[in-house]
């Protein structure tokens, strides 16, 4: 049995327990659309679009996957402010913090990955910024300084499949969203949990 | 019949509790849930009435006149503005992200204000850190409310068909007066803060003052640079064959 301070629950409003549900809440939709949505850079945008107009609660579901995923954003980052100012990120807790910051950058990444799906005209250009940063990285990008990777091999090329976005890019976005991304996460998360547990719970009141 | 307060309520617990204590199961987990239900009742609502964007069908050969990221990723479009793509899109992030992963290491103290906000005695550190916060939000507000066509500025009242003229011709800082610029600042940032509070100096240690002053000024260095673009329009502080800052 264990037992916690009362009062834990107060006007921070338990930020990394609503990252939590935010994730859960992703975790349970998200296989919903995947049922519907082809990653094809021929289907995906119709599939996207059936799953708004034809596909019962299919809206319903992609917004709640769009809206859920939007405050996961938000409340990842303020909870990562929260741990910060209640110093809650020196011993016993360091290794928590780099998970968390580890967790912060996935977090992004899921989002960057999905918003690409849809293959719709806004994802596409959104994406070809991102990859352009990409392609002109430090020594590893092709067009970047001191660059030693020619435009078919640099970190931009392994990324797209290929030396724009299409349809390798989009297989690679598709995995790194549903599978290899969120299952890292929850193998973090359940470090973050089992290290909060160790370091004797939580510092203070949230 | 009596309402029944505190006491009685408790007497009803199946074990005996500490005072001021609650089971982590189910109690707290309970109260968690009910902030869950909270926000899971404000999602329904959202998502019923407010649907998720799809644009028309991806093309390659067609160039929207203005390119929008995803708007937790407009703060780094909106440092584009300022800095070359490998600046914008991968040393400052990395950076940022060196940052926060040295966080528990750089700051020299293992005790003071755990568990607690303690502006007091961790003053440096928190507003460091809520500054930086901060200007990360301000970054992608002014990127997703004040950027227009071109990614020009636009006050939110002015109308966006009344394309901006352009700005007049940027300058750059001569070879030589860059890298004066560059060394002296980076030397400043790194030694002044050291000489005036030789306290901080002595209680970081040598390794972790200069790793600290080293981000704090890049920092600094990064709005100074984005201030002289804004006020004298500067292009480049530092121009070389290889890369420019
Ligand atoms: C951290 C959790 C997650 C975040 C932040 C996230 C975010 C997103 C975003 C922003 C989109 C674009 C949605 C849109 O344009 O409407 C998306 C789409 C998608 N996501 Fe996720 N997602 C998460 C987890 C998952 C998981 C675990 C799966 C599958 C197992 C998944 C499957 C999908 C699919 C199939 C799409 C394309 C359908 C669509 O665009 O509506 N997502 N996700
Ligand atoms: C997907 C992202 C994350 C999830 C789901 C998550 C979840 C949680 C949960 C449920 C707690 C328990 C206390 C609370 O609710 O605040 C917690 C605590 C903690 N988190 Fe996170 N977190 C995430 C990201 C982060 C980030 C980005 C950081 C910091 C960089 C971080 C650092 C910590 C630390 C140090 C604690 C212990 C706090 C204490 O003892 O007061 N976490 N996290």
């Amino acid at each position: 049995m264990k037992w916690v301070p009362l009062g834990l629950v107060r006007y921070t409003f338990c930020l990394g327990g609503l990252s939590v549900f935010f994730f859960l809440l992703c975790i349970l939709t998200g296989p919903f659309l995947m049922m519907y949505y082809i990653p094809s850079v021929d289907r995906a945008w119709a599939d996207v679009q059936d799953l708004s107009n034809v596909v019962p609660f299919g809206r319903f579901l992609r917004n709640l996957h769009r809206w859920s995923g939007t405050l996961m954003v938000i409340c990842v980052p303020v909870h990562m402010l929260r741990v910060f100012l209640q110093g809650a990120y020196k011993p016993p807790r360091q290794l928590n913090w780099l998970v968390g910051v580890t967790l912060l950058l996935l977090t992004y990444l899921m989002a960057f990955t999905g918003y690409l799906l849809p293959w719709d005209n806004e994802a596409y250009w959104a994406a070809t910024v991102g990859m352009t940063m990409g392609e002109n990285s430090p020594i590893v990008g092709s067009k970047g300084p001191f660059s030693i990777l020619s435009q078919d091999k640099d970190i931009a090329y392994i990324l797209r499949g290929g030396t724009m976005l299409g349809q390798p890019s989009l297989t690679r976005f598709f995995f790194a969203h549903c599978v290899a991304i969120p299952g890292a996460m929850a193998g973090l998360m359940g470090l973050h949990f089992f290290n909060i547990h160790k370091a004797g719970g939580m510092s203070g009141p949230l | 019949m009596t309402v029944v307060k505190g006491e009685a309520l408790r007497s009803r617990d199946l074990y005996e509790r500490p005072p001021k204590y609650e089971l982590f199961f189910p109690n707290f987990v309970m109260k968690e849930l009910c902030v869950g239900l909270f926000f899971l009742i404000i999602l329904f609502i959202w998502s019923y009435f407010k649907n998720a964007p799809l644009y028309e069908l991806a093309d390659p050969t067609k160039t929207p006149a203005h390119i929008k990221a995803a708007w937790y990723f407009v703060g780094l479009q909106e440092l584009l503005a300022y800095f070359d793509p490998y600046l914008a899109g991968v040393i400052i992030p990395t950076f940022i992200l060196a940052g926060l992963y040295l966080a528990p290491f750089l700051d020299p103290d293992p005790i003071k204000g755990i568990g607690r906000f303690a502006w007091k005695e961790r003053g440096f550190a928190m507003y460091s850190f809520i500054g930086g916060f901060a200007f990360w939000w301000l970054l992608i507000i002014v990127g997703w409310y004040l950027r227009g066509p071109l990614w020009a500025f636009y006050w939110p009242w002015e109308d966006h068909h009344i394309i901006k003229p352009p700005p007049p011709p940027p300058w750059s800082f001569p070879l030589p007066a860059g890298i004066a610029y560059i060394i002296a600042f980076f030397g400043l940032g790194i030694t002044v803060p050291g000489v005036i509070f030789p306290n901080f100096f002595y209680r970081m240690g040598v390794v972790r003052y200069v790793i600290t002053m080293f981000l704090w000024t890049f920092m600094i260095f990064a709005l100074a640079k984005m201030f002289l673009n804004n006020a004298f329009n500067l292009k480049y502080i530092l121009v070389t064959p290889w890369f420019n800052i």
